[in-house]
């Protein structure tokens, strides 16, 4: 008896023992994000009382936030709470990428497109009581340049050295297009560029362009992505890491003409796409995002819930080994390959009619989209016979090709190697031989950049930036702009458009130029524009005003709640 | 005692020191580049060179493995290439979640493994035995992921009597002191907070303690039924001692160090089995953590959480070792 007491109070003394570890480790982590997080306040009691008044929406997502200073994140997950709390110089108009004043209520552009000049909304200020002046402006920005070419108005700011590399500003080429950034005067900036580049006013409406508050950057520079301040419609409260962010109203939010009328938002991460439904359906949260396909069919039957939808500014695509033969010259046999491929199917069965079968490599919501270009059919015959004038009738020749295909899913692809055994066999119709072939995700990018000799026709895809044609038909498919370029056909009648479209200033102009540029892929099919997906998120009914946008941004500032 | 209890402590030393190497190797073998993720469809040769020389992953393997050791002798685990704060701060925020759900699923299968067994034993050949033990040949087989899934359709959708997922109601306050919500609740008093933790608990734990109840089930009878055949419980009986004193005194002592073994095992297993609970449950604790590190190959993520698994993972076998000796003192402690 008296060992088993012994044994008893030792798995005590151990549990507690344990429990203690804990205790101190976490009295510390208390302290520390008290010290860390001065605007994070524990709901006061009385607001508790109030909650039932409240208007507080949830929004289920698939996981957390990595950080939330808008110029070093670079998931999904980050830049929509980032949405909420951040404004950019100019906005992005409801449910399509046409520019519209945000921060900056007009601008200038010289005649000879090097010179931008933003006259800034006057009395906006930051959630921490400070205003939005020119420096800030002038800080947000020029802390991202690696040559700090900026000039403030006074005595201005120190901006501190970068943590990282800014990837979004990096990946954008940002340093080779802007030269300097000057504080003219406290409301106006300029911006001179390098070069003519027209697509930098689309790229000042994205996420890494917002405007922070420079005073709450400095108090502590490595902790400001847990503590983000900006000018938003709503302000950062508290960080429950992999579990909820929540943001409160910012009462003093400058635009009063439509919102904020939500009291409180919480992202709240729930990994598992059937349970992010399932808490929906229970009305536990008040929009899903990425549901699985199956479940959006009960979500159609079911009374409560409503299906903002919205075409992805997206484009899953098939392109070509253009680095060796014979996929780097026979146009024939691109094309061939082009008309075997059945992507109707591929939409309807594996999409799960999420998605649209593509004209142009980039999505019908995108100027420059040219409607002219004719839908590629799949035609088996036809295929035929583009492999007979190609030199390999019946795949003859050929031998065994591979097919690379994307090891996890994207966006724009649901399932790359279900989509890829789907092309092996339209492919083995025509006579071709095609092996789908799959690398970890991080392989499988670097491998691809790589262009190496085992690797024939790959999958991959994109999902739009900032709204301009540039972002696709240059990034994906200008070879011979940068080795970089994932698909590296070389084409100078190609680059020479894309190195106009850049160059020119006036948009009807550009959407000639990319036009034309289209035309030209469907006569060369440098690659196969397969589908665009299709974004779809449940609601609750009770949930007005949430639309979705293109660029899969959040904005909550005109959704209101039905109580 | 204290003298074998501090030589183990020396001993972890190495081990874990062996742990960092085997882990490190392990990470630089597995094909993947962290900056490739971080960048995806995006990265330029340019971006990926001055993210990899951000993260000094541009460095030889040894200098790279040299650093971390460095760090670490000075209690640093560094920073996290994704979410760029330190590992420990991270670890400090999802082990009290993961360590909470994983107590009361121990809890919850050893009481009721053992609950099990013992009756399974005692009644061999039963109704109850051949119930219980095709439950526990259910509960090992059974998927985990499958049995949340149904679970949250039984109890949540279908009842409404439990939450289906999280660890406190969006309505619910509560102050955070150590981050295990239960005690929190119970630290300050705070009985709604309290109701409401132990309801989003209930579901997780009793999902994640399926396979080690049928585990300690199984190995409780097995063991009891060796013990009860001994002639030392025929004299017991003869003497005339009662039913239960037979059973838990004279039996369950002996029967219970295999048993040890076994629950101190499972704690590891449970740690692990939390990856899939975790996820489906909404749990924001270590093992979502570390899958989500594997995939992203967060090599800082990864190191760390490792290290502190398999450091917390060597106490539990040191307390196991301890308890042999508590249970029957014909083990030595030497």
């Amino acid at each position: 008896m008296k060992a088993s007491k012994n044994l008893f109070r030792l798995s005590v003394t151990g549990l507690v023992l344990l429990l203690m570890i804990f205790l101190t480790t976490s009295c510390g982590q208390k302290e520390e994000e008290k010290a860390e997080a001065p605007a994070q306040p524990a709901v006061e009691k009385e607001e508790a009382t109030q909650a039932a008044m409240e208007k507080i929406l949830v929004f289920g997502r698939g996981g957390d936030s990595v950080g939330l200073d808008p110029a070093y994140e670079t998931d999904g997950n980050s830049f929509m709470v980032c949405d909420n709390i951040f404004e950019a110089l100019v906005f992005y108009a409801d449910e399509s990428t046409a520019l519209e004043p945000g921060l900056a209520e007009s601008w200038d552009i010289s005649e000879d497109g090097k010179t931008y000049t933003f006259n800034l909304r006057k009395g906006v200020m930051f959630h921490d009581g400070t205003k939005l002046d020119a420096n800030a402006v002038v800080f947000s920005l020029g802390r991202m340049m690696k040559e700090r070419n900026v000039k403030f108005m006074g005595q201005g700011y120190e901006i501190p050295a970068q943590e990282r590399p800014p990837e979004y500003w990096v990946s954008m080429e940002m340093d080779d297009i802007v030269g300097s950034i000057e504080a003219v005067d406290e409301h106006t900036v300029v911006f001179k560029l390098k070069k003519v580049n027209a697509p930098f006013l689309a790229n000042l409406g994205m996420d890494f362009a917002d405007i922070i508050s420079p005073t709450a950057f400095l108090k502590n520079p490595k902790e400001f992505l847990r503590n983000p301040v900006g000018t938003g419609p709503f302000k950062f409260a508290q960080w429950v890491k992999d579990d909820r962010i929540v943001l409160e109203k910012n009462t003093d939010y400058w635009d009063t003409n439509a919102g904020p009328y939500l009291d409180k938002v919480i992202f709240r991460s729930i990994p598992e796409n059937s349970v992010r439904f399932l808490e929906l359906k229970t009305g536990n949260i008040h929009i899903c995002q990425f549901p699985n396909p199956q479940d959006i069919a009960l979500a159609k039957q079911d009374e409560n819930l409503i299906l903002p939808t919205q075409p992805g500014m997206n484009i899953g695509y098939l392109s070509f080994n253009h680095t060796k033969e014979p996929w780097k010259s026979n146009v024939d046999l691109r094309k061939a390959i082009r008309h075997a491929i059945n992507r109707e199917a591929i939409v309807d069965n594996l999409y799960q009619g999420m998605g649209q079968v593509a004209r142009n490599p980039i999505p019908p919501t995108l100027w420059g989209y040219n409607k002219n270009v004719p839908m590629v059919e799949y035609d088996p015959a036809m295929a035929k016979d583009y492999l007979q004038k190609a030199g390999f009738p019946e795949g003859e020749g050929l031998g065994e090709i591979t097919l690379w295909s994307m090891p996890v899913p994207r966006p724009y692809n649901p399932d790359g190697v279900k989509i890829g055994e789907a092309m092996a066999a339209d492919l083995a119709q025509v006579g071709i031989k095609a092996k789908v072939v799959t690398f970890e995700w991080g392989t499988y990018l670097k491998r691809q950049r790589e262009q190496p000799d085992d690797m024939d026709l790959f999958q991959l895809g994109w999902t739009g930036d900032n709204g301009d044609p540039d972002n696709f038909l240059a990034v994906l498919f200008d070879g011979k702009a940068s080795t970089s370029i994932r698909t590296q056909w070389i084409s100078d009648a190609y680059h020479d458009l894309m190195v106009r479209g850049r160059e020119t200033i006036d948009q009807a102009a550009r959407d000639a130029i990319y036009q034309e540029a289209l035309q030209i892929f469907y006569d060369e099919a440098p690659a196969i524009a397969v589908a665009h997906s299709t974004v779809i998120w449940p609601a609750q009914k009770t949930v007005k005003n949430f639309k979705l946008h293109p660029t899969s941004s959040v904005r909550l500032k005109n959704v209101d709640l039905d109580l | 005692m204290l003298a074998y209890i501090i030589r183990r402590l020396m001993i972890m030393v190495p081990t874990l020191l062996g742990v960092t190497v085997i882990v490190f190797l392990m990470l630089h073998a597995t094909p993947g580049d962290p900056a490739e993720l971080l960048l995806g469809e995006r990265a330029t040769e340019k971006a990926l060179h001055e993210v990899r020389e951000h993260l000094g992953l541009n460095e030889p393997l040894h200098v790279q493995y040299g650093l971390f050791l460095r760090r670490l002798m000075k209690g640093d685990l560094g920073e996290t290439i994704w979410t760029r704060q330190k590992v420990w701060t991270e670890v400090k925020q999802r082990f009290p979640a993961t360590i909470e759900l994983a107590l009361v699923a121990l809890f919850i299968s050893c009481f009721a493994g053992m609950i099990l067994g013992i009756i399974s034993a005692t009644k061999q050949y039963s109704v109850f035995d051949y119930v219980s033990m095709l439950g526990a040949l259910a509960g090992v087989s059974m998927p985990i992921f499958w049995l949340g899934l149904v679970f949250m359709l039984i109890f949540s959708l279908n009842l409404g009597w439990l939450p289906l997922s999280g660890r406190l109601s969006i309505d619910v306050d509560l102050d955070i002191i150590t981050n295990f919500y239960i005690l929190d609740a119970i630290l300050t008093r705070n009985w709604p907070a309290f109701k409401d933790a132990v309801w989003h608990i209930i579901m997780p734990a009793v999902t994640l303690s399926t396979i080690p109840t049928a585990i300690v089930a199984r190995m409780t009878r097995s063991a009891m039924l060796d013990v009860l055949r001994q002639d030392y419980i025929k004299t017991a009986k003869a003497k005339g001692l009662s039913r239960l004193k037979v059973i838990f005194k004279h039996a369950l002592r002996n029967a219970m160090i295999p048993v040890v073994t076994t629950i101190g095992l499972q704690f590891g297993v449970l740690l692990g089995g939390a990856i899939l609970t975790e996820t489906i449950f909404a749990w924001p604790g270590v093992g979502k953590w570390m899958y989500d590190a594997v995939m992203q190959r967060d090599y800082m993520v990864i190191q760390g959480g490792t290290l502190f698994i398999a450091a917390l993972f060597v106490i539990i076998n040191l307390c196991v070792d301890v308890l042999y000796a508590v249970i029957n003192p014909r083990i030595s402690v030497q």
